[in-house]
């Protein structure tokens, strides 16, 4: 640090890097969880459903969500709009 | 039992090669029988960061295809007792380095040895899961770098899933190893802390080599930087040695050195 770089305002990045750093990985962690089956699971589960429902696959997600030393399987179906 | 140690990082150029000779000698400089493999088919370059490139006779493909003893390609260092190396291919097809070939090599390997370095290639492919495949434990090298980052994150998440020991539900214990760190670029904002990386990437701290001129010099001249025993970054990997032998070690490069007055006056 010399006397020059006193005067000029810059701005610490590492501060971003690390936010960006923790919303991507989260993001990754969340798709690469280990499980090859999932998209398979999404398939099956959404055959199961459209006996009952329509609805497309597009409205199931599937996601494993680690909470400490627990890992989390979540499943979320998006029910049609029940008049249409 | 030898004890498989995979050195990887998703990420190229990160300093794979130049750590797992480091570890490698420093563990044969303890007295333990090491070997050191490379696993970089068509780019193999820890012969050279070893500086046996000219002793290559028999690579790890041609022991996998019988056309040679492990005996015959181990090649002996000529510094340090009870260290070998097993240098890559250079001219074979990547996926000669298959599963069951492997396998056999580094059953006879953990017979003789007590570490196992394995010296992965970069990326996710064939030849870095084959480096992971049947480690014991992971040395996980970054740079405090997004793009480093970011990968080291996707390789835990295949070393606790694709690899022999995550298949039987057990656990390859994980390291970070965290490289080119330049404290004052800390210290100023502009570079990702030890304490960032490791809230990130949430695994034990091997060790922290700084950013040093030390390992080119070392490299220009096929020595490990470890041997280099003045250099902060011959230090640096001398204690991470030690913590991997379960020495407790304080970190010793990641504040910036003190400068005089007129050094820091003119942002020497």
């Amino acid at each position: 640090m010399g006397i020059f770089s006193y005067f000029r305002s810059k701005k610490a990045t590492a501060q971003v890097a690390k936010n960006r750093l923790q919303i991507i990985v989260a993001h990754e962690r969340a798709q690469n969880s280990g499980y090859d089956f999932l998209p398979k699971l999404r398939q099956e589960i959404l055959l199961v459903v459209q006996k009952y429902v329509h609805v497309e696959l597009e409205h199931i997600n599937v996601d494993v969500n680690r909470d400490g030393d627990c890992e989390v399987l979540e499943f979320n179906v998006t029910l049609p709009d029940s008049k249409s | 039992m030898g004890k498989i140690i995979v050195v990887t990082s998703g990420k190229g150029g990160v300093g794979k090669t130049t750590s797992s000779a480091s570890l490698a000698t420093g563990l044969a400089r303890r007295g333990f029988q090491t070997a050191v493999l490379d696993f970089d088919v068509g780019l193999r370059n820890l012969d050279l960061i070893m500086g046996c490139e000219r002793r290559v006779v028999y690579d790890f493909v041609n022991v996998i295809q019988g056309d040679a003893t492990l005996n015959q390609a181990l090649i002996r260092d000529k510094r340090v007792e009870n260290l070998y190396i097993l240098p890559a291919s250079q001219t074979k097809d990547k996926e000669a380095l298959h599963q069951d070939g492997v396998a056999k090599v580094l059953e006879e390997l953990s017979s003789r040895f007590e570490f196992i370095i394995c010296d992965s290639p970069a990326g996710i492919e064939h030849g870095a899961l084959m480096a992971m495949h049947f480690a014991d434990e992971a040395i996980v090298v970054t740079n405090p770098e997004v793009s480093s980052v970011r990968d080291s994150d996707r390789i835990l998440g295949l070393l606790q899933s694709k690899t022999v020991k995550a298949k039987n539900g057990e656990v390859v214990k994980e390291h970070l190893l965290l490289t080119r760190y330049d404290p004052e670029r800390v210290q100023r904002g502009d570079m990702l802390s030890v304490e960032d990386v490791q809230e990130i990437l949430a695994i034990p701290l091997l060790g922290v080599i700084p950013e040093s001129k030390a390992v080119l010099t070392a490299s220009n001249s096929g020595e490990p930087v470890i041997l280099d025993e003045v250099s902060d970054a011959g230090q640096a990997y001398d204690d991470a040695v030690s913590r991997l032998l379960g020495e407790d070690v304080p970190q010793r490069f990641i504040k910036p050195v003190k400068k005089g007055f007129f050094s820091r006056l003119l942002g020497g």
